[in-house]
């Protein structure tokens, strides 16, 4: 993985721990303009972990972040809001950056809530609140994207609109995307990279292509077998119960 | 006209409610009551030192409470009381040690209920000036500080992924209430600054449907508060620090009626 001019963010053998346990050790990997990498593990793997030390949230860590960009649209995995502060959708999408009332408008009607515009935050379900995160993260025109499990909440159909979306996003603005999966199998197809976390990278590699396997087009449907893909994980250990790693 | 020790008092109780009225927000949105509190309690030790020292009130306190609010983010980070503990720890000690210093400058004439309870007889022209002038700057880096602390104080992780830097925002806030309380002791006393800062914000959290309308009210709410509280303070003969507190209570109970309101329209 030598760098280059693409490189967007870099993790060279990074680690953090809190209250002496190691939350994810000995990750590298890259975003590059224009790719898509994607993060899967099982709960408490370090994936949000990973995306806060490629962000800068976590400072005291072990190893290395290369960061070539300070242009970041980022989805985090939990945000709540506080009654004591009232915020409607349109406050929040000028959070961290000035916008014009058009791009607002643009970036919401993209992710299908422009209809939300006025509303309090706090009333939102929490699909509408993901499709809000989402265009607040695009609206700036990040060249880094960092999404954790951006789709969580949203109806299946709805989802594959987003990752449809995010996609289109990619494309367009030729942005580097690190997005964390809520699901261990099924990635985007246009995935360029998937990382497997538990607590360390178990395996990497790039998805299979679900469009050829008839199985899952029967599964996922024609349009869904478009947007997602299976990742089938080659592991070369196991993790126990007790946390100990064992060689196959 | 500023001859006139009403005249001085309102102008001064004006330009107070003008900073207090967005700070009090933050305070209450980042739940900072009670480090208010902290803050305005140390002021004590501050006024003293200024009567040791024959030094300008204002500063004097500015300074301590910076110190104190200096001191209670290391002590944060370094030792593992919760939070609530350290502030009561540091409010009660400056407290303390404030009383005990009066106590040694006995040959003072020394006003202690017009220091915690406000005091208009006691405004005189060069605190007006330090009002709007300390208040003017206080508002000045606000605004200039407004983005990234609204950001975090929305979501702490976003502004930084986002690279707002938080933690100078921060850093800056705690400065700025430091010197709200610093130029408002005069005017409300120093156990009942608090009260201006949270008591008119949730007042207008309770008829605001977004931030900025919320700053808004939570102004006139400490501008009507002020000027009843005066006129009252004046006709009644009390402490002005209550009677401007008091008015701000009966807007807050006030401004329920609203909430009451939309409750029952959703219904």
């Amino acid at each position: 993985m030598g760098s280059n001019n693409n490189t967007l963010v870099k993790l060279k053998n990074v680690g953090y721990h809190q209250n002496d346990k190691w939350l994810v050790k000995g990750v590298s990997l890259e975003v590059e303009k224009g790719k898509i990498v994607t993060l899967i593990g099982p709960n408490g793997s370090g994936k949000s972990t990973t995306a806060k030390i490629a962000l800068g949230i976590y400072k005291k860590i072990e190893g290395e972040v290369e960061k070539y960009t300070n242009k970041v649209g980022y989805v985090p995995q939990k945000v709540s809001i506080d009654w004591t502060l009232p915020l409607r959708v349109n406050d929040f999408m000028v959070l961290t950056e000035n916008l014009k009332d058009d791009a607002i408008n643009e970036a919401l009607s993209l992710t299908g809530v422009v209809h939300l515009k006025n509303k309090n935050l706090g009333n939102l379900s929490g699909g509408e609140f993901q499709r809000v995160l989402l265009a607040r993260a695009i609206s700036k025109k990040p060249e880094l994207l960092v999404l954790d499990e951006p789709v969580q909440g949203v109806d299946f159909t709805g989802e594959i609109a987003l990752y449809a979306l995010i996609k289109k996003i990619s494309d367009e603005l030729n942005c580097g995307i690190l997005l964390i999966s809520h699901d261990l199998h099924t990635v985007m197809s246009a995935t360029d990279h998937v990382v497997c976390l538990n607590g360390h990278v178990c395996c990497s590699g790039s998805p299979i292509d679900v469009a050829k396997n008839m199985e899952y087009k029967a599964l996922f449907g024609e349009q869904a077998s478009q947007i997602l893909s299976v990742y089938e994980h080659r592991h070369d250990h196991v993790h126990s119960s007790e946390g100990d790693i064992k060689k196959n | 006209m500023f001859d006139d020790f009403f005249i001085r008092a309102l102008i001064a109780g004006i330009g107070v409610a003008l900073v207090t009225g967005p700070l009090g927000c933050f305070v209450v949105w980042r739940r900072l009551s009670y480090f208010g509190d902290t803050l305005s309690h140390s002021a004590l030790l501050g006024v003293t030192i200024a009567y040791s020292f024959e030094l300008n009130i204002a500063v004097s306190v500015f300074l301590v409470s910076s110190i104190i609010a200096l001191f209670l983010i290391q002590l944060q980070k370094k030792t593992n009381l919760p939070g609530d503990a350290l502030l009561g720890l540091l409010a009660h000690s400056s407290l303390a040690v404030g009383l005990v210093v009066i106590g040694f400058l006995a040959f003072i004439r020394f006003d202690i209920m017009g220091l915690l309870f406000g005091d208009i007889l006691a405004v005189t022209v060069n605190d007006l000036i330090i009002i709007w002038l300390g208040g003017a700057l206080i508002l000045l880096v606000l605004k200039l500080i407004w983005k990234p602390l609204f950001a975090s104080t929305v979501n702490y992780e976003l502004a930084e992924a986002e690279g707002l830097n938080p933690d100078r925002a921060k850093a800056i806030f705690t400065i700025l209430m430091a010197a709200i309380i610093a130029i408002s002791i005069k005017m409300v006393g120093l156990l009942l600054i608090t009260g201006m800062l949270i008591i008119p914000a949730a007042m207008a959290r309770n008829i605001s449907d977004n931030p900025q309308k919320m700053v808004l009210f939570s102004v006139i709410g400490g501008l009507l508060s002020v000027i009843i509280g005066l006129f009252s303070s004046l006709e009644f003969n009390t402490a002005s620090g209550p009677s401007i507190i008091t008015a701000s209570l009966v807007l807050f109970i006030l401004s329920l009626l609203k909430i009451k309101q939309s409750i029952q329209l959703k219904n």
